[in-house]
């Protein structure tokens, strides 16, 4: 495929660029397989406005006689327009943006062109595998085994080559329980409490169906999980009606008397289309120009946005509470078990695990739960919320993970080793990327598609030594306790720094952050010097 | 004094009374309930650490007795600071009898049963004296650089009285236009409601533009006085590089206009040469009101979900009134610092929306309103001094419950609201304004006793100054984020004020839902850090003095006398000793978790400071 194909006008000049922040300039614009780049004429030492195609979900244009404008409203929120003289050019260049925005070949995407001069393709694709991260946690060596049953991805074509199972299970057994499960995923440990010795583990529904199928290894396995003590949680993330009408689809839930010692709770998550339309009518809010107080709370309610929020939070506390406070185990599952079971798995280790709360042990959870997890990010992060385009299978569930986990950190401002800037990177990069991390549905959609072979991991990226500090948490002291969220809705609040970044509000508090910084080094530094000059 | 008040307490100690926390509403502490002349005090029975939770008479909204059950009668304390106390009493008889003698207690007849007469810091009379002069208004006009060749003092109010016309609601000193003569004054006095002619609020001495304030013209349907037309025009004469004036009405316009009716009004435009005549539409003190009310419905709603707690705040309108009020500041800010404007304000009697839009556009234009002492003056000016109601408003006395409403309250969530929005420009931090806002209503203080100056000349001087108190605890105020040299900081602030930017304000309405707000503080660790820094600079320069002086070698790496855990562990222990619940509790706790003399004290000095204990 030719990108050239695509782009029958190549340069523009005397463009007029408007975007927040910045005064309209006049320069020349010039398309690009995978760039708009937008250059000022007047030759200053200014960097050229770079704007990568992918991120752009929706587009607007209103030619004139002589020239026409163009709105590009992006993926990461942001607004730009673009006042093009000539009718043809701006014709040409809109035409130019639709098709190469919403190319779909994997391969032909720009992080398989990406080539930073300080990264080596040679190097490790992400943090740690399945192997590594076993490796680390020898207090579970005695009852959990890494199992390469799926090595090939027959056993389940969205789960890893190597996932951790109870030490009892053999790869038998787990194929025919992963038979039992939608998709083959068949329930996996995602986290080992030290402290109580419990577990949380995640899966996909049971494929009971309407007739009530048993699978007797799928019970031995749930058996093996408590062995020993009485009692274990299964935490549905759908409504139990949700769960009874699944099984007229083939789906279903854990009966109470075929899976003895383990005890079903409900607690309905949205996701898919509400969640999609969710966020979309959030973003029209915030966008909102009138100036009533009514007007903004009404839609504020309506969009359900933080509605989410607080059920996703008080669901994680939930299981976290079973974790540390009962002592019992769980299970996390909804239906496919690709998108609120690890929403609720992830937010769980976050309020149990110090571990989990530092900058390199966050980018590690998120590695494990949801790319090698096999979140379909490239179903899901097709389009953000300003897209015309017909929904298919769009959810912003990362979105809504890293909303739960901004608001954590908010309450608890000194426990996360990062910070908000990492968090709206990562909003960024889930849609629009420079690096492969969050190409594919699958690991093994990435393995064929050579994702990690030919593009650089972001997360490896991020922990570069001169990115690190900008997205570590100046206030950090690491807790060994677990952070238990208020969910009471006074507590939680609109992220402004996501859904307004483009205000002068959000504008203030990037400023505050940095005095924050400032304040900190400041109060550190000059002691030291002068502890040291005592000394000598 | 004393007898009166202890006659109102029927029943002065009653045991095995249940404490039920009204957030969980699970747990429920037993105690003994104990009514003093002054507070409510509910002490703990067999805890390790002494729990008690004192509540001052004088901050009780409601005592509501609710249906006996098989445990008890229920009591229900509402307080004016947003605490609310749900006690179970064991036998019906005793909670009727707390029942009445706490709405006898809570509700005195006389300034001189308020707790501010007998509330005593351990200072003599001399300093009491003095503190009240720390707070100067003649000096607050001249820092605006008055009086001036156009501003001048006018002795015409100095006995409360404008010549032959009382106008027992303004302060003595006021500032008009040069050329406002006598005659015109009065005139002009006569024109308003209660005698309050239009005077100066705010100068900006950078063009000369002012902020005026004053009540309603007796307009009528068509009543015109020459000398409060002469009066108008002379404000706009003191601003000599404009040649109109802006008249900010800052009622809605239908009440305005209803108001025409009694022969009260507006000032038609017409009549009067030079004026630009503005309404900015903010409720009324009855619609404020009932407002707060519908909002703490839902603030103290338990476990609500999101939808009903959004839908219950917009119902409840209240930040749609906040907004209305800083929109209004933000007119006047405009008219004054970007045309060089000046601007007259009034609503009705010129004391309620009036005082908070002169003081939202003070504090938009002119950085020192932004310093805790320049808040404190602002309040002293435009509140205090100008005749806002306290006595009424704040419910201190047995009186109409018609006059109550939040309407300081409203301005210090405006100044919160701007301070979420510019996090560097003001000096104070939050808790500033939640402990002016509990001492507006705890009656401990004389500053806010009383409807005006006149009345509360008298009353004041038996009485403690909050604004020493605060002063002299200024580093818990301080916002440590303040940088005077910012950009943002320096010189005109311009909000924005689309919807989104007003928040609920949890840390004041829910301010006892500990379990709500931020498990951890940004504000308290860096102020904790920089404590911290502080105290161990000092200390390495005391011991640099040290080896100096002493030339010895080895000199041991001590921490002389403050208290290892302090040093070792500020973070915490700054966190539960400046940890902000008025409850007993919290010092104490803090005093036996430090568990040394040092930090005991402090913690009890905490305590001791905010009159949690006497």
């Amino acid at each position: 495929m030719e990108f050239s194909e695509h782009i029958k006008t190549a340069n523009v000049e005397d463009v007029v660029l408007r975007r927040p922040f910045y005064q309209p300039t006049k320069g020349t614009l010039c398309v690009t397989g995978h760039h708009l780049i937008f250059s000022n004429r007047g030759g200053d030492s200014a960097r050229p406005f770079l704007l990568l195609l992918r991120n752009i979900d929706a587009i607007e244009k209103r030619p004139s006689v002589s020239s026409g404008t163009i709105t590009l409203k992006c993926k990461d929120l942001c607004v730009l327009q673009l006042d093009i003289p000539g009718m043809e050019e701006c014709l040409n260049i809109a035409s130019s943006i639709e098709s190469l925005s919403s190319l779909e070949t994997v391969s032909e995407m720009y992080p398989f062109f990406y080539r930073p001069p300080f990264l080596s393709l040679q190097d490790q694709w992400g943090l740690s595998s399945t192997e590594q991260h076993y490796a680390q946690m020898k207090e579970i060596h005695d009852g959990w085994r890494v199992s390469q049953v799926n090595r090939d991805y027959s056993v389940s074509p969205s789960y890893p080559p190597a996932v951790i199972v109870p030490h009892s299970i053999d790869d038998e057994t787990l194929v025919k329980a992963a038979r039992f499960r939608q998709g083959g995923r068949f329930p996996v440990l995602c986290y080992y409490h030290r402290e109580t010795g419990t577990v949380i583990m995640r899966s996909s529904q049971p494929l009971s169906g309407a007739n009530r199928k048993r699978c007797r290894e799928d019970e031995l396995l749930l058996q093996a999980v408590i062995d020993g003590s009485e009692l274990g949680y299964i935490i549905d993330t759908r409504s139990s009606q949700q769960a009874q009408q699944a099984r007229m689809t083939g789906g279903g839930f854990e009966s109470k008397s075929c899976y003895r010692g383990w005890k079903r709770l409900h607690r309905q998550l949205e996701k898919g289309k509400v969640l999609q339309e969710s966020l979309i009518k959030l973003v029209e809010a915030c966008g909102d120009q009138s100036h009533s107080v009514d007007r903004w709370l009404s839609k504020l309610e309506n969009s359900k946005w933080l509605s989410h929020v607080q059920t996703a939070l008080s669901t994680a506390g939930l299981v976290a509470e079973c974790v540390e406070r009962d002592g019992h185990s769980v299970l996390v599952h909804g239906s496919e078990g690709t998108d609120t079971s690890l929403l609720v798995s992830s937010l769980a280790q976050l309020i149990l695990d110090p571990d989990s709360r530092t900058l390199a042990g966050f980018l590690g959870l998120l590695e494990r739960e949801w790319v090698q997890a096999g979140h379909p990010f490239q179903q899901r992060c097709a389009h953000s919320a300003y897209s015309h385009v017909r929904l298919r299978h769009e959810a912003p569930v990362f979105v809504l993970l890293l909303d739960c986990v901004w608001q954590l950190a908010r309450q608890f401002p000194l426990a996360m080793g990062f910070s908000e800037p990492l968090l709206l990177r990562l909003a960024k990069e889930v849609y629009a990327s420079d690096y492969g991390t969050f190409l594919c549905n699958s690991d093994q959609e990435r393995c064929v598609t050579g994702v990690k072979e030919r593009t650089h991991c972001l997360f490896q990226s991020l922990l570069r030594a001169n990115e690190r500090q900008h997205y570590s948490n100046p206030l950090y002291e690491r807790t060994e306790l677990a952070i238990w969220p208020s969910i009471q809705p006074p507590s939680l609040q609109l992220w402004k720094g996501l859904f307004l970044q483009w205000t002068d509000d959000a504008l203030h508090l990037v400023e505050a952050q940095k005095v924050i910084q400032n304040l900190v080094s400041q109060c550190h530094r000059p002691l030291n010097e002068k502890v040291e000059n005592t000394d000598g | 004094m004393e007898t009166i008040v202890m006659e109102h307490i029927r029943l002065p100690k009653v045991e095995n009374v249940r404490l039920i926390d009204t957030v969980t509403s699970r747990r429920a502490s037993v105690g003994t309930l104990y009514l003093t002349a002054t507070h409510t005090i509910f002490v703990e029975n067999e805890t390790e650490i002494l729990t008690e939770t004192w509540v001052l008479h004088s901050l009780v909204f409601s005592v509501e007795k609710q249906a006996s059950t098989t445990t008890g009668c229920p009591l229900l304390v509402r307080c004016k600071n947003f605490q609310v106390l749900q006690f179970v009493i064991p036998q019906e008889r005793d909670c009727h009898d707390v029942h009445v003698s706490l709405l006898h207690l809570s509700r005195p007849e006389h300034y001189e049963e308020l707790y501010c007469f007998s509330y005593n810091a351990n200072s003599d009379r001399e300093d009491r004296r003095k503190a009240w002069d720390f707070i100067n208004l003649k000096a607050e006009y001249s820092r605006m650089g008055l009086p001036n060749h156009l501003w001048k003092l006018t002795p015409a109010n100095h006995h409360y009285k404008i010549i032959g016309m009382v106008s027992d609601t303004y302060p003595a000193d006021l500032y008009v236009p040069k050329s406002a003569t006598p005659p015109v004054i009065m005139g002009s006095s006569k024109f308003r409601s209660r005698g309050r002619f239009p005077t100066l609020s705010y100068y900006y001495k950078e063009n000369h533009a002012a902020i005026c304030r004053s009540s309603q013209p007796l307009s009528g349907f068509s009543a015109r006085c020459l000398e409060d037309e002469q009066m108008l025009e002379a404000i706009v004469r003191s601003n000599p590089r404009s040649d109109f004036m802006y008249v900010v009405d800052t009622r809605p316009k239908l009440n305005a206009m209803a108001n025409r009716a009694a022969g009260k009004g507006y000032e038609n435009e017409d009549n009067y040469s030079n004026i630009k005549f503005h309404f900015v539409g903010i409720e009324n003190i009855h619609v404020m009101r009932n407002s707060l009310q519908k909002m703490l419905e839902v603030s103290e709603a338990h476990f609500p979900s999101m939808s009903y707690f959004l839908e219950g705040l917009e119902s409840s309108g209240w930040l749609k009134h906040i907004k209305a009020v800083v929109d209004a500041g933000v007119f006047i800010t405009k008219a004054i610092a970007e045309e060089g404007i000046s601007v007259l304000v009034h609503c009705s009697d010129g004391w309620d929306r009036t005082a908070q839009v002169c003081s939202v556009a003070s504090v938009l234009l002119d950085p020192y309103y932004r310093t805790l002492k320049g808040l404190m003056v602002l309040i002293e000016r435009d509140w205090v001094s100008f005749g806002h109601k306290f006595s009424h408003r704040n419910n201190h006395l047995n009186g109409d419950p018609k006059e109550v409403s939040p309407v300081i309250d409203q301005f210090l969530e405006c100044v919160w609201q701007l301070s979420e929005q510019f996090p560097c420009a003001f000096e104070y931090n939050e808790r500033f304004l939640i402990t002016i806002h509990h001492h507006v209503y705890s009656c401990q203080y004389g500053n806010f006793i009383g409807n005006n100056q006149k009345e509360r000349t008298e009353l004041q001087e038996k009485t403690h100054s909050l604004w020493t108190y605060l002063w002299k605890n200024r580093t818990d105020y301080i916002n440590p984020l303040y940088r005077p040299d910012h950009s943002q900081t320096q010189g005109v602030l311009r909000p924005l004020t689309a919807p989104y930017c007003f928040k609920f304000w949890g840390a004041l309405y829910n301010r006892f839902d500990r379990g709500i707000h931020p498990r951890q503080s940004v504000m308290e660790y860096l102020m904790a850090i920089r404590e911290e820094t502080q105290q161990l600079e000092e200390q390495l320069d005391r011991m640099a003095d040290d080896i100096e002086a002493s030339s010895m070698f080895a000199y041991p790496w001590r921490i002389g006398n403050i208290c290892t855990i302090c040093k070792e562990n500020m973070s915490e222990q700054a966190k539960h000793v400046f940890s902000y619940g008025i409850h007993i509790e919290t010092a104490v706790e803090a005093s036996s978790m430090a568990g040394q003399e040092g930090c005991w004290y402090k913690g009890q000095q905490y305590a001791r400071t905010e009159g949690l204990i006497m």
